[in-house]
């Protein structure tokens, strides 16, 4: 059972105050912590899980700089076996189906049964970087992929669907399957355990390397382009309550009886 | 004729809403760029679904066959793509829920469409589409362009377009033969599984206590307990929760989770992921608690309170008991 996982590292920004960068086309990333997006480090687990079951090997790959090494490292103290990284000047500015093409062309050279990626991403929230590998490699795609079990050379997979109900499919492999959060429960990773891969090598993959022409790939190859950002407007927005912690909670108390509570 | 199609999204006999709020949005982008608008429902034994889209748009475009009584992406890619070869739209809507999430983007990379996902906004100018879409879970909006010519494709997000009542559209019905044949499928639907029923019916209750992310680990989720025991609420929590398994799946308010309207919800380290607000926009009215005074919960709460909820909950857990004794 040969797996290939496709991850990306992003800036942490649930419980940041983030604020838009002088160019108005990104976020100020100064500051901010970066760590493995969320939906991989679940598809990344279930690789492992995969593998300790079933044996064969995990590769890990990302599109990104020199950065992405140490999400990478991560996914390799966790129990990959193999990382390699994507990098090329004249992949800045590619957009989602670009970023598939990229990987697309990498994974043909790797022998591979099952590729599992993230549902999406925390930062740009495509959703759609994983089916498009699957179309470009002709393989046989689902998304949002909350429980899995292989046997027989099949998938068995559960999808989520809203309001809590699911929807079972039987998948031949080759298969490319993207993660929902909560499949399973991404192991800890000690500072031990980055440090011993901290010599593992990363190999790196450009353009050449992938048979792909500078104009295939970045902003000129891409199908959508991003404008600018802004602040999402707010709403009518709340009532701000202050003062004091004790102050606050006997207006709390006021609002619950108000409201119809604690009787 | 410049054309607007929008995919309908069903499931077991039911439309679902991010079907009329496409129509609405795509009959309003159809006016103003001189199209029409047409609905593409496949299925198996639909007329009733087909007659009740009837008056939304131009054209219902129904391909019937047993092999489409459920959704699954293979037959769905090769009737759409049949049908988008032959009619040329400008523009397909397509749902980015679960379904559309499944499928869209390999479908408009199967017909080299450029697609634009999860899309909050969307303005017309000609041929030309301005796209508005969230970035970094909802913190900052981004307008996106097409760098290429179309046809596009754009897939929705659920609840971003309200679905207005116009007058009717002709609705000429438009059967399509269907393209599939009994070739076998890589991909095979078995089943539907309904969610677990839990001990507790959190759609039931008057009052939630609703416990995010902000909880920090599982050890800190008795604090929460207890003040909801204090105010006789029961206790709810959103996604990140549940994936941490710090409180069963029953428990989650959302999308994915229940659609809740108690009379009085008080979100707690909550930032309000719009699939979470999905679920529970409805209630009467929301205290919402959290430390990032931008946090998108203090914009559909009722009351916000800026702060640590650490050194908060305790206290009004506290005075709350304090103020019910005298």
């Amino acid at each position: 059972m040969n797996t290939v996982v496709c991850i990306k590292r992003v800036p942490e920004t649930a419980d940041a105050d983030v604020s838009i960068s002088k160019s108005g086309k990104d976020i100020d990333k100064s500051g901010l912590a970066f760590d493995l997006n969320e939906w991989d480090s679940y598809a990344i687990e279930e690789a492992i899980l995969l593998k300790e079951k079933l044996g064969g090997t995990v590769t890990v790959l990302s599109v990104g700089g020199e950065d992405s090494n140490e999400s990478l490292r991560k996914c390799l103290a966790m129990g990959a076996d193999d990382a390699m990284r994507l990098t090329d000047p004249a992949f800045d500015g590619s957009d989602g189906f670009v970023t598939a093409k990229i990987l697309a062309e990498a994974i043909r050279k790797i022998p591979y049964d099952l590729i599992l990626t993230g549902t999406q991403a925390e930062d740009d929230g495509y959703g759609q970087v994983g089916i498009v590998v699957a179309e470009l490699l002709g393989i046989p795609h689902a998304a949002v992929v909350n429980r899995l079990e292989i046997q027989d050379k099949k998938a068995t997979v559960h999808r989520e669907l809203e309001g809590g109900l699911e929807e079972v499919y039987e998948i031949d492999l080759p298969a490319l399957l993207t993660i929902q959060t909560g499949i399973n429960e991404p192991r800890y990773v000690s500072i031990m355990g980055i440090r011993k891969v901290a010599k593992k090598e990363i190999k790196t993959l450009g353009t050449s390397d992938l048979n792909l022409k500078p104009e295939e790939v970045g902003l000129s190859a891409s199908d959508t382009q991003l404008e600018k950002i802004f602040l999402p407007p707010v709403g009518e927005g709340a009532e701000i309550l202050e003062g004091k912690p004790e102050e606050i909670a006997s207006k709390v108390f006021v609002i619950l009886k108000d409201k119809g509570g604690l009787t | 004729m410049k054309e607007i199609i929008v995919l309908a999204e069903h499931r077991r006999g039911e439309l679902r809403d991010v079907t009329w709020e496409m129509l609405s949005k795509g009959r309003q982008l159809a006016e103003g760029i001189g199209a029409e608008i047409g609905v593409a429902l496949l299925g198996n034994g639909v007329n009733p679904l087909a007659e009740a889209l009837k008056s939304k748009a131009h054209r219902v475009f129904l391909i019937e066959d047993p092999r489409l009584e459920a959704y699954n992406s293979e037959t769905y890619e090769k009737v759409l793509t049949q049908l988008i070869t032959e009619r040329k739209p400008l523009l397909t809507l397509i749902g980015h829920t679960a379904m559309g999430m499944d499928f869209a983007p390999a479908l408009a990379a199967h017909l080299k469409m450029p697609l634009a996902t999860d899309c909050i906004g969307m303005d017309a100018t000609g041929e030309a589409f301005s796209l508005t879409r969230q970035l970094y879970g909802g913190k900052v909006n981004a307008t996106v362009s097409f760098l290429k010519k179309g046809p596009y494709m754009v897939t929705v997000r659920s609840g971003a377009f309200p679905a207005l009542e116009k007058e009717a559209l002709p609705g000429e019905m438009v059967k399509l033969p269907s393209p599939l044949t009994d070739e076998g499928l890589a991909k095979r639907f078995l089943q539907y599984v309904e969610a677990a029923v839990g001990e507790v019916d959190i759609t039931q209750a008057d009052i939630l206590v609703s416990v995010g992310r902000g909880i920090k680990e599982a050890a800190n989720i008795p604090m929460v307990k207890e003040f909801a025991d204090a105010i006789g609420a029961t206790l709810s929590c959103s996604r990140p929760v549940v994936d941490k398994k710090w409180l069963p799946k029953d428990r989650q308010v959302g999308t994915s989770g229940k659609t809740v309207k108690p009379k009085i919800y008080v979100a707690i380290g909550i930032s309000g992921a719009f699939q979470h607000i999905a679920g529970m926009k409805g209630a009467g009215t929301v205290i919402a608690i959290n430390k990032d005074p931008k946090a998108p919960i203090f914009g559909v709460a009722t009351y916000g309170i800026v702060a640590d909820l650490f050194k908060l909950v305790p206290v009004l857990k506290d005075k709350v008991k304090e103020l019910r004794k005298s």
